[in-house]
């Protein structure tokens, strides 16, 4: 056991930082830094300069354009570039359809849509989950019907991040009716500008619209947008989601969060608290315990009886460690936190912000911080993963 | 911090564990072991090298540091089998190496790593709770020795040594922390008495009565005056040690409880079909793998980095240990119902266990109110000013129109 991470791993967590101190753009790292909404050019621009340092899709197979990293370097860039208030990669494709589609699509598939990619001029969103449809995925009732070579899809989508920055949406659809749910379901490429799809933003209950509803009325889907066999891509989605874990503890996330709420309670002038400075000091430890957990897994030879859920452990402890620190926070601005002005997260807002500036969106930040324990999996579903994985060791 | 371990502590981990498994018979964990038992157990251990672990290899020691006493710890942690190695190994001869002179380590050192002599650190009193610079006991010069004075409490294996390092105030008064030194005080002195009881955990510690105990000049242990500064690295080893085996008792526990809840049946299904239950023991896991966690990097951190940065992490180990050991006791025996509760089963005996090694050395409460007073970091705080007198009038006005 080493203080340093190996020198590798010490040289590699340097190049990530330096690299992003000098390339991150300064008006995105603004943005990110004040917590603003980002525009899908924001996004793009910054996969851009990845994708030109070849770290565009890290979890890709080297022949793809990945990088071959070990466990360990992908979790140093996911917590190097948080902590550099890089944006979090939230385009869909990058994550999850390039490597779905280097595993299962056709050649054809792989040369018209994994440049795209790559290189992010195509923005994906997941259509996965349904109004009736949540944890219970398999559940899923939006149909896709035969139509000669091609498919007509009706139904509609809900939770689906970023479908209003979307070209292609990718699909969970039932094709068959009649057998075990999971297996009769297929994955399509979707077209988000065909006609029959229309994309309707939800207005969350911080003000955000990041989230919408997809509606699907028999849209016509090209047979050639199947991806792998019909009926069979609940296999392809289950084995994609493993694939995306970066930046899953969020040390990096709770470490900032940590330093604004000590900002405020010396701007309220309740450093002499000695209730709060003890509530400080627990989640400060929970978060110095949180980031060794996440070292200590990702270290060689560390195997425990829980080492296949060990993403589930790390996302339910950072989620839930990050909701407590917001929740600290709104505490401590106590009546500043009241104000509730949504439009002042678009960045050039002038208006009036009626709040102390760190007080600014605090109740916002803390209502938009329950997704944590929702997405990705809720943290129902995950301790239901690590028990599984318990009572299998 | 690199948390993968080499081939050297891979196979002491194994070798440990293989040894550990078979002599502690799984029924009996937790039993007060009788001294013929433990003194063939001691001799097992020494012969193994594990009581040379951090002693240097010119008295027969393994030279290694705190990690590998950590994973010692978890061991012993998972098998019930402390044995008195934290206060003899990590307290006693770690203590006598560093601040000892040449004869008193000469004397001494070989025959504990051999099995032959063990000692104990008696440093707190009646009433100091975790406070360690609250002593009363007193050391007074008297032809060209000390006599000794005063009270010891929850000296740990104190009764099974051979000798006491005792804390004793040489100078200033009760709360100072100048003016402590160390003494090597024989268990046979005349003048000692030894109460030694039985503790939550199954095991042994006393307290001592010092009368007018007459020590010759050459029982000091380190500098005159100043013994804290070899104190408090002391104590923070023993707490990495405690957080260490923590570690290992949970894992025992965990590993107890997902057996029974496998194949205990109620309602027609095995327990560990429910999903509340499910979602304990996933909680437990969790809060096991960061106690764990920490107490590694605890002990990582007292071998490699600045001694600046050791409390913090220390505490933190402290804290989640102790937290996480509650935790995992009571859940233990929550999950296997009234069977739990009962001196037969083993769970409570890791629960009592637990319950000791979180108390030792400062609980949870102690270790999150000197992080909360000490440990919190204010310096990269952003201030801003505050709001503009115009901006206030200006939303004064916007209110009123």
């Amino acid at each position: 056991m080493k203080f340093e991470y190996a020198e590798a791993d010490r040289a590699f967590a340097q190049e990530v930082r330096d690299f992003v101190r000098q390339a991150l753009p300064d008006d995105i790292r603004r943005k990110v830094r004040q917590g603003l909404r980002l525009e899908r050019s924001d996004y793009q621009r910054w996969h851009v300069l990845l994708n030109e340092r070849g770290w565009g899709a890290p979890h890709w197979p080297v022949e793809h354009g990945g990088t071959g990293w070990t466990a360990m370097q992908r979790y140093i860039f996911g917590e190097e570039t948080l902590v550099a208030h890089a944006p979090r990669v939230v385009n869909a494709g990058i994550s999850l359809v390039g490597p779905m589609l280097i595993a299962f699509g056709s050649a054809q598939q792989k040369e018209r849509f994994l440049p795209g990619i790559r290189d992010s001029s195509t923005w994906w969103a997941q259509g996965y989950s349904e109004p009736d449809s949540g944890s219970d995925l398999a559940s899923l009732r939006t149909r896709a019907v035969r139509d000669g070579s091609d498919f007509i899809v009706s139904g509609h989508k809900i939770w689906t991040s970023y479908a209003h920055f979307a070209d292609m949406i990718f699909c969970l659809v039932r094709t068959n009716p009649d057998v075990k749910a999971q297996m009769g379901i297929s994955m399509l490429l979707i077209d988000a500008r065909a006609p029959g799809v229309t994309v309707r933003p939800i207005r969350m209950l911080e003000g955000g619209t990041d989230l919408n509803e997809v509606f699907f009325d028999e849209v016509r889907v090209p047979g050639a947008n199947l991806v792998g066999e019909i009926d069979m891509g609940w296999t392809y989605a289950k084995h994609t989601l493993n694939n995306e874990r970066t930046g899953i503890a969020g040390v990096a996330a709770c470490k900032q969060q940590l330093q604004r709420l000590k900002s405020l309670v010396a701007n309220h002038g309740l450093k002499g608290d000695a209730i709060l400075c003890g509530r400080i000091a627990a989640l400060e430890m929970q978060a110095m315990a949180l980031e060794y957990m996440g070292l200590k897994i990702y270290s060689a030879n560390r195997v425990t009886r829980t080492t296949e859920a060990a993403p589930s452990i790390l996302k339910v402890r950072g989620t839930e460690l990050r909701q407590d620190i917001y929740a600290l926070m709104v505490q401590v601005a106590g009546p500043e936190a009241v104000p509730f002005v949504p439009e002042a997260f678009d960045d050039g807002y002038a208006g009036e912000t009626a709040s102390l500036p760190d007080s600014m969106g605090l109740a916002a930040n803390y209502l938009d911080a329950r997704k944590l324990s929702l997405y990705g999996g809720a943290n129902e579903v995950q301790r239901n993963l690590i028990a599984k994985a318990l009572f299998t060791s | 911090m690199d948390f993968s371990l080499d081939e050297d502590q891979l196979s002491m981990v194994e070798a440990t564990r293989r040894f550990l498994e078979s002599e502690y018979d799984y029924a009996r964990r937790g039993d007060p072991v009788d001294a013929a038992k433990s003194a063939a157990r001691w001799a097992e251990l020494a012969a193994m090298g594990l009581l040379g672990v951090p002693i240097a290899a010119r008295w027969g020691g393994a030279g290694q540091g705190m990690v590998e006493l950590a994973l010692l710890a978890r061991e012993m942690g998972r098998c019930h089998a402390g044995e008195g190695v934290m206060a003899s190994v990590v307290l006693g001869a770690r203590l006598l190496q560093q601040a000892g002179d040449e004869a008193q380590c000469q004397a001494w050192l070989p025959r504990l790593v051999a099995g032959q002599a063990r000692l104990a650190l008696a440093h707190a009193e009646p009433g100091s709770r975790h406070d360690i610079t609250q002593v009363g006991t007193r050391a007074t010069a008297h032809a060209g020795g000390w006599v000794l004075s005063g009270h010891k409490s929850l000296v740990i294996a104190g009764g099974q040594a051979d000798a006491l390092l005792v804390l004793a105030r040489t100078a200033g008064g009760t709360h100072d922390r100048a003016g402590l030194s160390l003494f090597l005080v024989p268990r046979d002195a005349d003048g000692l008495r030894v109460q030694d009881f039985q503790t939550l955990d199954g095991r042994r510690a006393a307290h001592l009565q010092l009368q007018a105990v007459k020590v010759p000049a050459s029982s000091l242990v380190g500098p005159l005056h100043d013994a804290m500064a070899l104190l408090e690295p002391a104590i923070d080893a023993a707490t990495i040690w405690c957080c260490a085996e923590a570690a290992g008792a949970m894992d025992a526990l965990i590993g107890t409880t997902t057996e029974y809840l496998q194949n205990r049946k109620q309602f027609g299904l095995p327990l560990a079909r429910f999903q509340v239950l499910q979602h304990r023991m996933a909680d437990c896991m969790i809060a096991m793998e960061q106690a764990e966690s920490m107490a590694y990097a605890a002990a990582v951190v007292f071998d490699q980095a600045p001694r600046e940065m050791h409390r913090r992490v220390i505490a933190t180990a402290k804290v989640l240990g102790a937290q996480a050991g509650q935790q995992i006791g009571e859940a233990a025996i929550q999950l296997h119902g009234a069977m739990g509760m009962t001196d037969e089963c083993r769970v409570g005996h890791y629960a009592k266990l637990l319950m000791t090694l979180g108390l030792l050395f400062g609980d949870a409460h102690h270790h999150t109110r000197w992080y909360a007073e000490n440990g919190l970091d204010w310096s990269a705080v952003e201030t801003h000013a505050p709001p503009e007198p115009k901006a206030r009038a200006q939303a004064d006005a916007a209110l009123a129109s």
